[in-house]
């Protein structure tokens, strides 16, 4: 369980992005969480509530996107959508693939900010 | 009353975006340096210590100049172990925090002169989950699986297993006793990471150490390090 060093790291780069953007306070953040990024959702926003206190974050929420993993496929030469994290094999012709397009994200996209 | 004006701004950053900036710029310090660098991921008690023992001694006695890091929440009781083989060992103490980071790397670096070393081993803290996303500048990630875990492991660990560079497999002298299916195990690390390299071995007994110990010495050569 490491959400809570995660959610230090929002914090940090959500302030940096406030003052750049001259803001006042932080409506929403948006992060994109992939399926491998090693995080557990709910673990995040438990965490985001407790450590956002006093500061320009608090009270805001975090809307979280979650990514399924998204495998290239060399034999059907495409890429392909996994249905979870247990096969990293094509789905459609079963041949096994180490080559990830998609899953490891865990990335701030934006902040709805008041200014 | 005053009308709130919102708006939304673009940020597009890498949460560990940090680590990750930090860690890039110690492989290529690694690189220069020729020192080949890997982070070992495990469970806790799956022989990690033990096998950078017998590694440690192994690669000195055949020539090489070798160092380890050492991670744990508290006490330096693994940087002792590792000691006896004459290798300069650092702990790092995480203070309860349950990965390394790459500046906790750096800063134990200091005062190492890394250009007269061939190889550096980082001992990660053991946790088969949250040192999976910490980038810390390693050529290669090896997790490690004892055949006493248990096979389903990869498959319930699957963020970590995916993100490792080569496996190996610890405590091959306990196999029997454990009644370990070795086919499954290999079958579901591959699953988790087609055509990763496996090596099974027993540090214990030394049984399959050689093949892990040319793996190292390969995997730096080809690496192209002098």
């Amino acid at each position: 369980m490491h959400e809570l060093s995660v959610v230090h790291g929002i914090i940090e780069t959500v302030r940096e992005s406030l003052e750049a953007a001259q803001g006042k306070k932080v409506i929403a953040t948006y992060l994109r969480v992939g399926a491998l990024s090693g995080v557990v959702k709910d673990a995040l926003l438990f965490s985001f509530d407790l450590a956002t206190q006093d500061t320009p974050l608090e009270g805001s929420s975090l809307v979280v996107e979650e990514l399924p993993i998204v495998i290239f496929c060399k034999e059907c030469d495409r890429t392909v959508e996994l249905p979870g994290v247990q096969t990293f094999r094509c789905p459609v012709c079963q041949t096994p693939s180490a080559d990830i397009r998609q899953g490891k994200e865990l990335e701030i996209r934006s902040i709805e900010i008041e200014v | 009353m005053a009308v709130m004006t919102t708006r939304v701004v673009e940020v597009r950053k890498n949460v560990l975006n940090k680590n990750d900036e930090l860690a890039r710029e110690m492989r290529k310090t690694f690189e220069s340096a020729g020192v080949f660098v890997l982070n070992l991921v495990s469970s806790p008690g799956t022989g990690k210590t033990m096998l950078l023992e017998k590694t440690l001694a192994e690669l000195r006695r055949r020539g090489s100049r070798v160092a380890a890091l050492v991670g744990d929440l508290e006490t330096d009781n693994d940087a002792k172990r590792l000691a006896q083989s004459g290798a300069p060992v650092r702990q790092i103490k995480t203070d309860g925090r349950c990965h390394l980071e790459a500046t906790m790397i750096r800063s134990h670096l200091e005062g190492w002169a890394l250009d007269e070393l061939d190889f550096l081993f980082v001992e990660n803290v053991g946790n088969l989950v949250c040192p999976a996303g910490y980038d810390l500048g390693e050529a290669v990630r090896v997790a490690l699986l004892s055949v006493t875990e248990g096979e389903d492991k990869p498959l319930k660990y699957p963020t970590m297993f995916n993100s490792a560079d080569a496996a190996v497999i610890t405590k091959m002298d306990l196999a029997e006793a454990c009644e370990y299916d070795r086919e499954t195990a290999l079958r579901n690390i591959r699953e988790i990471r087609p055509s990763i390299e496996i090596i099974e071995l027993s540090a214990k007994l030394g049984s399959g150490m050689d093949a892990w110990l040319s793996f190292l010495e390969d995997k730096r050569k080809r690496a192209g390090l002098r």
